[in-house]
C-alpha cells in the first residue's frame, strides 16, 4: 500500500476549472490543498488556445488563453499551503475520498481528503466516434490535437484542408490555419446551423471567405499513405446522406471538430450518477455531487461555451467545498430540475431549496422569441441556439416547493428562418 | 441597413447600422464597445491578430498578440512578418517581440512566458514542491 497523506482538499486536473476551484478554496481558508495535474504545464487547454476572447465576463478585459492561464497560476503562488503536482496522474479516486496518484517523483502517493473537485475537463470525439468510411491514411486530425501540434509544436499539418464540424475550435482552426498559409477548402456541418459562436463565424470564416456547407457531412476518406481527398454529401432532416448528390474536394488533411465529452472515467469509479444530458455528474447548487464531499466543476460537469463560466463556476464550487469542510453544508432539502419545452440541459442539475442558483441552460433547437421559464421565474430570449449557453439566476422566490420539482423551458418561440 | 455580428467580444450582439443624416445609427449592441465596433466596421474595419513565433533552442513556440486590433488589410502581411521572427529566451508575458508590425503602428506582444535554459518546462515546474 501507497504511504497515505491527510490534506483537506484535492482537486483532479489543473486546468482552468481546477487553478479557480483551488484558489477560490484556498482564499476560503482551507488550509492543505493539494492540485494534481498529469501534464508538465498548467492551465489545461488554455496554453494552446492563443486566440482571444477570454475573460471578458471573468477579469472584464480581453485576453489570450496563455494570459488568462497565467492570470491564474499567479494566484496560486499566492497561497504556500496549496501544492501543486505536475506530471501525476490520479489512479483512483474511492467514494471515501481516498485519492491515489501515481508520478515518476515521488511513485505512489495516497491522499485521504476531506473533499474532493473533480476539474478533469473534456475529451475530443474522434473519427471512431462518427464512423466515417474509407481508408486510414495520415492526415486525419480531431481540431485540438491539431492546435496543441500547430500553437505549441509549431508544425504545419499539411496544405489543404477540409474541417468537420463548425464548434468553436473547428471555426478557430479554419483562420489558424488560413494564417499559416494551408488552404482551408470547406468547414462542413452535420447540423443545419452552427454550433460555433456567431462571432467566431464572422471573424474565423466570413473574413477568409471559407464556406460554411450547412447540413453535410463527409462520407468517405479517400487515400493510401495520406488523405488524398474526401466525398461530402449533403444530409436530409434525419442526417442520413443523400449519395446522389455528393461531390469530392481534394485536401491532404481532414479536421474533426465533431463534440466534446466530459472526461469521466474517475467520476464512474466513485459511483457519483452522471446526467444522460450533459455526460458530467448530477450536481446540486453546491456543484457537490451525488457522492457527499466530492465536488464537480467545469467541463467534466457540463461543455461550457466560454472559459470564463468554467472559472465563475468553480470559484463556486471551491468555495462550496471550503464550506463542506467547516461543516457548513449539511444535507440540504433539494428539488430536482425538469426540461420542458425545447430544453436540452441544466446545470445544477438540483437546487438546494433557498439558495441563489446560477443555472445553464442548453437549447434543443434554434428559436427566436421564446420566454424562458424557470418555475415561477421568466425572461425573454430574443435568440436561442443549442451553440450558446442561457443565463438564469434562480432566486428562491422563483421555486414553488409544492411541485416538488423546478421546471425549465422555452415557451411561445419560433424557429426561425 | 446593414446587420452586422459584433465580435468584440463572445455575447456577439446582432447590430444593424443605418446611414442616417447625422451618420451612423446603430441598434442592438448591448455594450458601448459594439458602437464602436460597428462603425469601425462600416469604415476602417479592424481585427486582433493572434500567432506563434519560434524560439531560438527550444521546441515550443511562443505566444504572440497585437497589442491592439490592426486594420483588417493588413492581416497577411502581418503574419508574413510574425513568421520570420525568433526570439531568444528569456522572454516575459507582456514583452513587446517587435514594434510597428506592418506599418500598423501597433506593436506585437508575448502572450506567454518562455524562461531561459531548457524552457520546455514552463515556470511554474518549480511551484509547489512538498
Amino acid at each position: 500500500m501507497p504511504k497515505t497523506k491527510a490534506v483537506d482538499l484535492v482537486v483532479v486536473g489543473a486546468g482552468p476549472a481546477g487553478m479557480a476551484a483551488a484558489v477560490a478554496a484556498a482564499e476560503a481558508g482551507v488550509e492543505k490543498i493539494i492540485l494534481l495535474e498529469r501534464q508538465a504545464e498548467l492551465g489545461g487547454i488554455l496554453p494552446q488556445c492563443i486566440h482571444n476572447g477570454f475573460g471578458l465576463r471573468y477579469f472584464k478585459e480581453e485576453l489570450t488563453g496563455p494570459e488568462y492561464a497565467h492570470r491564474f497560476v499567479q494566484e496560486l503562488k499566492k497561497h504556500p499551503g496549496l501544492k501543486v503536482k505536475t506530471e501525476t496522474m490520479v489512479v483512483t479516486i474511492t467514494p471515501d475520498r481516498k485519492v491515489v496518484t501515481t508520478s515518476a517523483t515521488e511513485g505512489l502517493v495516497c491522499y485521504q481528503a476531506g473533499a474532493v473537485i473533480l476539474a478533469m475537463g473534456c475529451r475530443e470525439r474522434p473519427r471512431g466516434a462518427i464512423n466515417i468510411p474509407g481508408t486510414r491514411p495520415a492526415g486525419i486530425y480531431t481540431a485540438g490535437s491539431l492546435q496543441y501540434l500547430m500553437n505549441i509544436e509549431g508544425f504545419l499539418p499539411g496544405r489543404s484542408a477540409v474541417i468537420l464540424g463548425s464548434g468553436d475550435i473547428g471555426l478557430i482552426m479554419a483562420r489558424r490555419l488560413t494564417l499559416e498559409g494551408v488552404r482551408v477548402k470547406a468547414v462542413l456541418e452535420l447540423m443545419p446551423y452552427s454550433n460555433g459562436l456567431n462571432r467566431n463565424i464572422v471573424q474565423c470564416l466570413e473574413d477568409f471567405q471559407i464556406p460554411l456547407y450547412l447540413s453535410h457531412t463527409v462520407t468517405e476518406i479517400f487515400g493510401e499513405k495520406r488523405v488524398e481527398k474526401v466525398r461530402v454529401a449533403p444530409v436530409d432532416k434525419d442526417f442520413k446522406p443523400i449519395a446522389e448528390k455528393g461531390f469530392d474536394l481534394s485536401c491532404d488533411t481532414l479536421v474533426l471538430s465533431v463534440g466534446l465529452i466530459p472526461e469521466n472515467e474517475l467520476s464512474l469509479q466513485i459511483g457519483v450518477e452522471l446526467d444522460p444530458a450533459t455526460g458530467g455528474p448530477v450536481v446540486d447548487s453546491f456543484y457537490q455531487t451525488t457522492v457527499e464531499g466530492i465536488f464537480a466543476c467545469g467541463n467534466v460537469a457540463l461543455v461550457h461555451d466560454l472559459v470564463d463560466d468554467v472559472s465563475t463556476e468553480s470559484a463556486l464550487a471551491g468555495r462550496a467545498a471550503a464550506a463542506y469542510l467547516k461543516g457548513e453544508i449539511k444535507t440540504k432539502r433539494w428539488l430536482p430540475v425538469k426540461a420542458g419545452r425545447n430544453i436540452r440541459s441544466i446545470v445544477p442539475q438540483r437546487i438546494v431549496v433557498g439558495q441563489t442558483t446560477p443555472l445553464y441552460i442548453r437549447a434543443r433547437y434554434p428559436e427566436r422569441n421564446a420566454t424562458l421559464h424557470v418555475g415561477d421565474g421568466q425572461t425573454k430570449q430574443q435568440v436561442v441556439s443549442p451553440g450558446e449557453t442561457i443565463y438564469y439566476t434562480l432566486k428562491p422566490e422563483d421555486i414553488r416547493t409544492a411541485d416538488g420539482w423546478v421546471e425549465v423551458s422555452l415557451e411561445g418561440g419560433r424557429v426561425h428562418d | 441597413m446593414t446587420e452586422l455580428t459584433c465580435i468584440v467580444c463572445p455575447v456577439g450582439c446582432r447590430l444593424k447600422v443605418e446611414q442616417g443624416k447625422e451618420g451612423l445609427k446603430i441598434i442592438g449592441n448591448g455594450c458601448r464597445r459594439g458602437v464602436a465596433y460597428a462603425r469601425d466596421e462600416m469604415t476602417a474595419p479592424k481585427r486582433m491578430l493572434t500567432a506563434v513565433v519560434q524560439v531560438a533552442g527550444s521546441e515550443r513556440m511562443l505566444p504572440v498578440k497585437t497589442e491592439t486590433a490592426i486594420p483588417k488589410a493588413k492581416i497577411y502581411a502581418a503574419m508574413e512578418e510574425i513568421k520570420a521572427i525568433t526570439v531568444s529566451p528569456p522572454v516575459m508575458i507582456g514583452q513587446v517581440i517587435k514594434e510597428n508590425l506592418a506599418e500598423s503602428g501597433v506593436p506585437l506582444v508575448a502572450t506567454g512566458t518562455i524562461a531561459g535554459e531548457g524552457c520546455f518546462k514552463p515556470l511554474e515546474k518549480s511551484l509547489g514542491s512538498e
